[in-house]
């Protein structure tokens, strides 16, 4: 008998009638936060390996996010997923639509995943110059395509290069620059601190230039976004980050390093924040659909809700775990 | 320049032919990993250690690779089967997600403690990151698994229609994830994923005692060589039966449930009973040979052997042909051969493990050469033999991409052009030879690199037949 009355029950409307089709709009957003502030500083360290020549300072960078990346990366892979589950035609319709971006981004996130696994199977000058760059590129590109992306959705582009694209782009990757210089400040000791308190201020500062570019840019040229640009969520988060970067510049001067590294973790989160404020209610703009008819039946939300509930709260377990073994600095010499 | 139906086609073909090699390398070690962990820790002799992180280095590289790739495929189902990840997403979705959230962050967060951790954590943690990633190995093989057997016996669904477009509606989410294929295709894929690992330690390690007491030369830690041939054999021994016999169950069920697919796989075209089963077959003449319904054939055949192999038993036993199923046909070749080969190399395999376990048991498997030259040809050919089934699943399902359903063709992005197409699938080419070439410098590097050098483990042996006590027990 249950057998049956379960699917029936769950078919027939939302668990506890919560408003799912929007909380999954949030989840996919805050899964999608993940991924670029947990993965934003592995790419951040990317791009400040560029900045270091000596090798045993490249090797800090390197053990910094060894134990990590791979698990922050699946941040991506979970919000592919997802948007999958919960808006088949969405997923659908943006993976095709910039077919040639995601393959760009696919690509630049292959390179950068090997690269450090490359870098350390032989010590020789030749090979880890190569691999060295060949990690750079890939942290630079993988944000730069990222950030082409999330305009290109949120602006229902048809083209895959447009100029709000490419400054939204440049922005991510500054802003991912700012989040790996509040992760290795936490991580290392010495010179190697001090001297990525510049080069935080100059990501902030680039990002913070780059930002209000686009905003103006939504103000001025997309008349359909201007009223959300207004609306209290996204007046707030805009508003948030300009105290966060205070914040942020201000803990990294007086070297109070995980407030610095909280406020890099904010500045990411009201990004995401902006983008899904100023998309609202639609998610596709380009295929014209909204969060209302692109969400899938009843059964299945019910049931991924109840997996995400489960799953999610263990998967910050396993994070914390991982993260609380490998807390605190890498000493010198250390490579795990 | 490609049309987008069939560049979309080659390059999933492609991405997944290379991905899997990863998974399979990563979900046959996790048994040995846990079991190698868990020996270190308990009596703390050497070579356990040396197995430990000889293995986990290999495992390490593997997972790497497997990551990368997998992205990969995780987009391709958005970029390149728009209309299909729209028609099915409802259904199909759901296990990604979970996967995602289930088997990838497990496996990916514990890895970190477990290839980087040893110093760092206690003997509790560092046991249960051994066990989390290979737990997390083999529960993406669930997830993904339950969505692929979903598209060979699709069941607990409706069609509907939704934003004008026909969709397929879950409506009983226990017929659908517990289709009648899952547990056949599980318990085949991870028994032959071991069986594969167990067949690459097993070469590895002869080749090593084959330099040793064969030729002579000095091997650096021999014995750990010795104790890695003996594992492999162990695990080969308990997996070859077992993969045949699920096997030829297996088919059964396939001829029950695709009967166009096992068509396909004996190349029987009409309707027939006492149909043999051909091992080898070659057209008679030359105009034949392009003709896939050659009548003309020369063939090695089992009398009645189809016929049994698909009713378990009844030699009589009617086949539907190939005719009787209207519109296109699978390549029939192609599923033909890959199914001949990948069965005969699990009889080879069961021959192997007979083998080598004899060997042991008399005491010669240190110096049988022919032996050592066999295990070492085999090496790669449990991989082999899981692509040539995965192709044989693959290709034989055509021309549906979910059976019954939904064609391969109308799954294809409508918007997708040949230009696009042609542009990746050629950069996948180049990219994924590099991948694999990339991939197999560093193992071989690991490999000659050979275990760490451990307190206690000895280091240098003279050649001379040791004792066999350094074996699986303790
Ligand atoms: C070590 C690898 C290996 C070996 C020795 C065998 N197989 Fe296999 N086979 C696979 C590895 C595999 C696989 C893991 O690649 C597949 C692909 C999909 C699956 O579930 O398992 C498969 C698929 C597969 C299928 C197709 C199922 C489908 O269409 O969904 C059949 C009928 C068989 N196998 C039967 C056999 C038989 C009769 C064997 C030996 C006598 C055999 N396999 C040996
Ligand atoms: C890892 C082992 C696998 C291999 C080697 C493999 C191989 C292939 C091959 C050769 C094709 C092309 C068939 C053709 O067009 O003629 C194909 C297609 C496809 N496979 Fe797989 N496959 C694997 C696993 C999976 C899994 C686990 C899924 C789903 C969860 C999947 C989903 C698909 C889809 C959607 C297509 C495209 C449509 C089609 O051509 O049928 N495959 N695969
Ligand atoms: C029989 C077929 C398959 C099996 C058994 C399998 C299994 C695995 C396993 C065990 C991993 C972990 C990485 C590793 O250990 O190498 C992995 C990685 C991955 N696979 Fe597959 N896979 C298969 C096919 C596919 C397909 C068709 C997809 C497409 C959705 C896919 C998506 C992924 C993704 C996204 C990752 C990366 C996860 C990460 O970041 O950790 N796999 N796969």
């Amino acid at each position: 008998m249950t057998e049956l009355t379960m699917p029936a029950t769950l078919a027939a409307e939302p668990l506890f009638g919560l408003p799912l089709s929007d909380l999954w709009f949030g989840l996919v957003f805050f899964i999608f936060g993940m991924f670029l502030f947990l993965d934003g500083f592995d790419f951040g360290v990317g791009a400040l390996f560029a900045l270091r020549d000596d090798a045993d300072e490249r090797e800090q960078l390197l053990s910094a996010i060894g134990p990590f990346w791979d698990g922050n990366e699946v941040w991506l892979v979970v919000f592919g997923g997802t948007l999958f589950a919960a808006f088949p035609a969405v997923y659908a319709n943006l993976f095709s639509r910039y077919y040639l971006l995601m393959f760009a981004i696919l690509g630049a996130l292959i390179v950068r995943g090997l690269a450090p696994e490359m870098y350390e199977q032989r010590h020789d000058e030749a090979w880890q110059r190569w691999w060295g760059r060949a990690f750079v590129v890939g942290s630079l590109t993988a944000p730069f395509f990222l950030g082409m992306f999330t305009a290109n959705w949120l602006l229902g582009a048809t083209t895959i290069v447009t100029l709000p694209g490419v400054v939204v782009g440049l922005a991510v990757v500054a802003l991912t620059v700012v989040d790996g210089v509040a992760f290795l400040r936490v991580k290392t000791r010495g010179d190697l601190r001090a001297d990525l308190q510049t080069d935080g201020y100059r990501a902030l500062g680039a990002y913070l230039g780059l930002i209000v570019l686009t905003l103006g840019y939504v103000y001025a040229g997309v008349p359909a976004l201007r009223s959300s640009l207004f609306s209290v969520p996204v007046a707030a988060l805009v508003l948030a980050t300009l105290v966060l970067a205070v914040v942020y510049a201000v803990a990294t001067k007086e070297d109070r390093y995980y407030v610095a590294f909280g406020a890099a973790a904010g500045l990411v989160f009201a990004l995401v924040g902006i983008v899904a404020g100023l998309m609202y209610p639609a998610i596709d703009r380009a295929g014209g659909l909204t969060v209302e008819t692109a969400i899938v039946s009843t059964l299945p939300l019910n049931l991924m809700s109840i997996g995400a509930a489960i799953l999610l709260p263990l998967v910050f377990v396993y994070f914390g775990v991982l993260y609380s073994a490998f807390s605190g600095p890498i000493e010198a010499g250390e490579s795990y | 320049m490609i049309d987008p139906v069939t560049g979309s086609r080659l390059q999933f073909a492609l991405t997944t032919i290379v991905h899997i090699i990863f998974p399979v390398m990563s979900m046959g070690l996790a048994p040995f990993l846990i079991y190698f962990t868990w020996k270190d820790i308990r009596t703390g002799k050497a070579i356990y250690e040396q197995l430990r992180r000889f293995w986990t280095r290999i495992f390490a590289v593997s997972f790497v690779v497997g990551t990368v790739t997998g992205l990969v495929l995780e987009f391709e189902f958005g970029t390149n089967f728009a209309a299909f990840s729209t028609t099915a997403g409802e259904l199909f979705g759901g296990p990604l997600a979970l996967e995602g959230m289930m088997a990838f962050m497990l496996e990916a967060t514990f890895l970190g403690i477990f290839v980087f951790g040893r110093e760092r954590v206690g003997n509790v943690l560092y046991m249960i990151s051994a066990v989390a990633v290979g737990l997390g190995t083999w529960l993406s093989a669930v997830w993904i698994l339950i969505a692929n057997s979903w598209m060979q016996t699709p069941r607990g669904y409706e069609l509907a229609t939704e934003n004008g477009q026909t969709i397929v509606q879950l409506v009983d989410p226990v017929a659908a994830y517990a289709n009648p294929r899952f547990p056949w295709m599980f318990v085949h894929m991870q028994n032959a994923a071991v069986e594969s690992v167990a067949l690459f330690m097993a070469g590895l390690g002869a080749y090593f005692v084959f330099r040793h007491y064969v030729w002579g030369y000095p091997v650096e830690n021999v014995r750990f060589w010795e104790t890695t041939l003996k594992f492999g054999l162990v695990a080969l021994l308990i997996t070859a039966p077992l993969q045949v016999i699920h096997g030829d169950l297996y088919a059964q069920h396939v001829f029950q449930t695709q009967p166009q697919k096992f068509a396909a796989m004996e190349a029987v075209w009409e309707t027939d009973s006492y149909v043999p089963e051909y091992i080898v077959a070659f057209p008679t003449s030359l105009e034949d040979l392009l003709n896939p319904r050659a009548k003309n054939i020369f063939g090695i055949g089992i009398p009645g052997g189809a016929s049994w192999l698909a009713s378990h038993g009844d030699p009589q036993a009617t086949i539907r042909g190939l005719e009787e199923f209207p519109g296109p046909q699978p390549p029939v070749a192609i599923v033909f051969w890959a199914f001949r080969i990948m069965v005969a190399l699990g009889f080879w395999f069961i021959l192997l493990a007979v083998w080598g376990g004899y060997r042991w048991w008399t005491g010669d498997l240190l110096e049988d050469d022919l032996l050592h030259k066999a295990l070492m040809a085999s090496t790669p050919l449990g991989i082999l033999a899981v692509e040539l089934g995965w192709i044989v699943t693959e290709v034989g399902r055509q021309p549906w991409v979910i059976q019954d359903v939904l064609r391969t063709s109308d799954g294809v992005s409508p918007g997708l052009t040949a230009a696009e197409a042609t542009a990746t699938l050629a950069g996948f080419a180049v990219v994924y030879l590099g991948l694999l070439v990339l991939y197999t410098y560093v193992i071989v590097r690991i490999i000659r690199a050979g275990p760490p050098d451990v307190d206690g483990a000895s280091r240098q042996e003279s050649p001379e037949t040791p004792t066999s006590e350094a074996g699986t027990d303790d």
